[in-house]
């Protein structure tokens, strides 16, 4: 499963590669990495239909994670779409709400939880069987 | 009954001379005494009258008439300090001679009269002349010393007047100076105290700024924090699996390299994290304390980019929804200055803030399409000077508002949003702290930039 994680740390890279090293080792997990919502999109453009998930930080200088889900919404209709999960550090409602109104998969928020996502990483699985 | 008209008219006489006497020399003021004794000048010449009844004495006016003379010269001895006394005195001597000549030669040797009888009529017409003479001469210098009188009286009054005035002026600028005193005192005190309000107004707006930072503060401290937790907990992990590896029976060198390899990152991550947090505590720290003015070298670079994040940060959290472009420029050319980190922080912090704020608020006049950019470019120009320009592409300063953004308390913002003192404060910093020039180029609906020059 191709997993597309988008965030301005580049630390974030090096934490999920640790994290998800057995993962990654078996090939279960493949991880691809963006910097902001505008490489993401780059990223997806020149990889069509390859990223089953993607991961984004919601705040990101320039476009922000928000936007970045609005504009998959609006390009990769076709089904299967991807599934999209946003973090955020701010934990807040509004936030939540708005995520889930431009078509979010799911919400998590900072410091990652890395338990429950590969939890939810497994429960996600079967679906693409 | 015979009686002696002849000493009636002496009499009345006499006390027409007292009177004109009394009157000329002011004699109830200058010889109160002798005065009352004079109101009975008239009974020696009574005593002689009652003496005379039935007694032929043709001299007896004439004794009178001398007595009268000697109490006249009487007093006008006692008055000799005053200058008419001492003429009619002269005035008279004459007269009263010729009398006691007279009187004499009458009594005693009538013969002679007869003899030189001419003699004595033109000696007596002498001496009258000569007594008129003296006394209105008296009478002239009795007018004269009282108009001196008069008028060193009128120029005592006017000096007292004048004195009078003058104390009365003394007094008034006393109380004039007094009451400035009291002013000067006032308008110290009132000094002081707004000097005091303006040392608590400049560490209110520290604080206010600071206030506006806690959110972008708690984020930046929060992603390091979680660099620190993430690593730390996956680097137990690592340790785990590489004892699981050791107790294998057949080890995987080259796993165990690469799980050490990670280890090791992880370390010098938690460590950089950790540093990353301990600056931003730090600086915020440094923001609150009152400034020690002292200028240390200050990497200008690293310093717009720390409070470039906390500015944004900082409004993020209070904006969920908002996003911006941030660009940098930083030329590495500028280096170090020598500066004081704090106040230029403050400055800088101010510049975002409003930046930020600008663009903020035309985006929600704008909405979608609009991309909210804030840019900060360092350069050291030729000059050798160092230059931060922070830009935005906001709602931009109208030309009547520039003038006075500088001035302290003039804010645009709603009442309790700005204290009106952070770009005051700034130039403030800027040209008086760090001798450098704070400069605004704007342009309403298209955006603002703000220059900072700072000397070589």
């Amino acid at each position: 499963m191709k997993i597309l994680v988008v965030d301005d740390e580049p630390d974030v890279r090096t934490l999920f590669e640790q994290r998800f090293r057995r993962e990654i080792r078996s090939g279960q997990f493949s991880f691809s990495f963006a910097y902001s919502g505008e490489e993401a999109l780059e990223y997806l453009h020149a990889h069509p239909s390859e990223v089953v998930l993607i991961l984004s930080d919601i705040n990101m200088p320039g476009m922000s994670g928000l936007e970045l889900l609005r504009h998959i919404r609006a390009e990769y209709p076709a089904p299967p779409p991807p599934q999209v999960m946003m973090i955020t550090a701010y934990g807040d409602q509004d936030s939540h709400d708005q995520a889930l109104r431009l078509g979010a998969d799911d919400f998590l928020t900072k410091p990652v939880d890395f338990v429950a996502l590969k939890a939810k990483l497994a429960a996600m699985e079967p679906h693409e069987n | 009954m015979n009686v002696n008209t002849s000493l009636v008219i002496p009499i009345a006489l006499s006390m027409l001379a007292v009177r004109w006497l009394r009157q000329l020399l002011n004699l109830p003021t200058r010889l109160p005494q002798i005065n009352r004794l004079l109101d009975w000048i008239w009974v020696p010449g009574v005593a002689l009258l009652a003496l005379s009844v039935g007694w032929d004495s043709s001299l007896l006016d004439e004794v009178y008439q001398l007595f009268v003379f000697g109490v006249v010269l009487y007093v006008l001895v006692r008055c000799q300090d005053y200058r008419p006394a001492r003429t009619l005195v002269l005035a008279l001597a004459p007269f009263v001679a010729y009398s006691l000549i007279e009187l004499l030669v009458a009594a005693f040797g009538k013969s002679l009269l007869k003899s030189y009888d001419e003699v004595f009529e033109t000696s007596q017409g002498f001496t009258i002349i000569w007594l008129v003479s003296f006394v209105l001469i008296a009478r002239n210098q009795k007018k004269h010393l009282e108009r001196e009188l008069a008028e060193r009286e009128k120029e005592a009054a006017e000096k007292r007047r004048i004195e009078a005035e003058n104390s009365q002026l003394e007094r008034m600028v006393a109380e004039r100076t007094a009451t400035l005193t009291q002013q000067t005192q006032e308008l110290q005190h009132a000094l002081d105290e707004l000097k005091t309000t303006q040392d608590q107004l400049i560490q209110s707006e520290k604080m206010a700024s600071l206030g506006e930072l806690t959110a972008g503060i708690a984020h930046e401290i929060q992603n390091p924090l979680n660099f620190v937790t993430n690593f730390s907990d996956v680097s137990a992990e690592l340790v785990q699996e590489l004892l699981e590896e050791q107790q294998r029976p057949e080890r995987d060198p080259d796993l165990e390299a690469e799980l050490l390899s990670d280890l090791r990152q992880n370390l010098e991550k938690i460590h950089h994290h950790g540093q990353r947090a301990a600056s931003i505590v730090r600086g915020m720290l440094e923001h609150s304390r009152q400034s020690t003015g002292e200028r240390q070298p200050t990497d200008v670079n690293n310093l717009a980019d720390e409070y470039l994040r906390l500015a944004y940060h900082g409004l993020r959290a209070k904006n969920k929804a908002f996003n911006a472009t941030i660009t940098t420029f930083f030329d590495p050319a500028v280096g170090s200055i020598d500066a004081v980190s704090q106040d230029l922080g403050r400055v800088l912090l101010n510049l975002f803030t409003n930046a930020f704020y600008a663009v903020q608020k035309r985006q929600e006049a704008d909405g979608a399409g609009y991309v909210p950019t804030v840019s900060v470019t360092t350069h050291r120009n030729r000059a050798g000077e160092v230059e931060i320009r922070v830009k935005d592409n906001g709602t931009g300063i109208p030309a009547d508002v520039q003038q006075k953004i500088f001035q302290p308390f003039f804010t645009t913002k709603p009442t309790g949003e700005g204290t009106g003192l952070g770009l005051s404060l700034s130039y403030d910093i800027v040209t008086k702290g760090h001798g450098g020039t704070l400069e605004v180029e704007s342009t309403a609906g298209v955006g603002t930039e703000f220059i900072i020059t700072l000397p070589a």
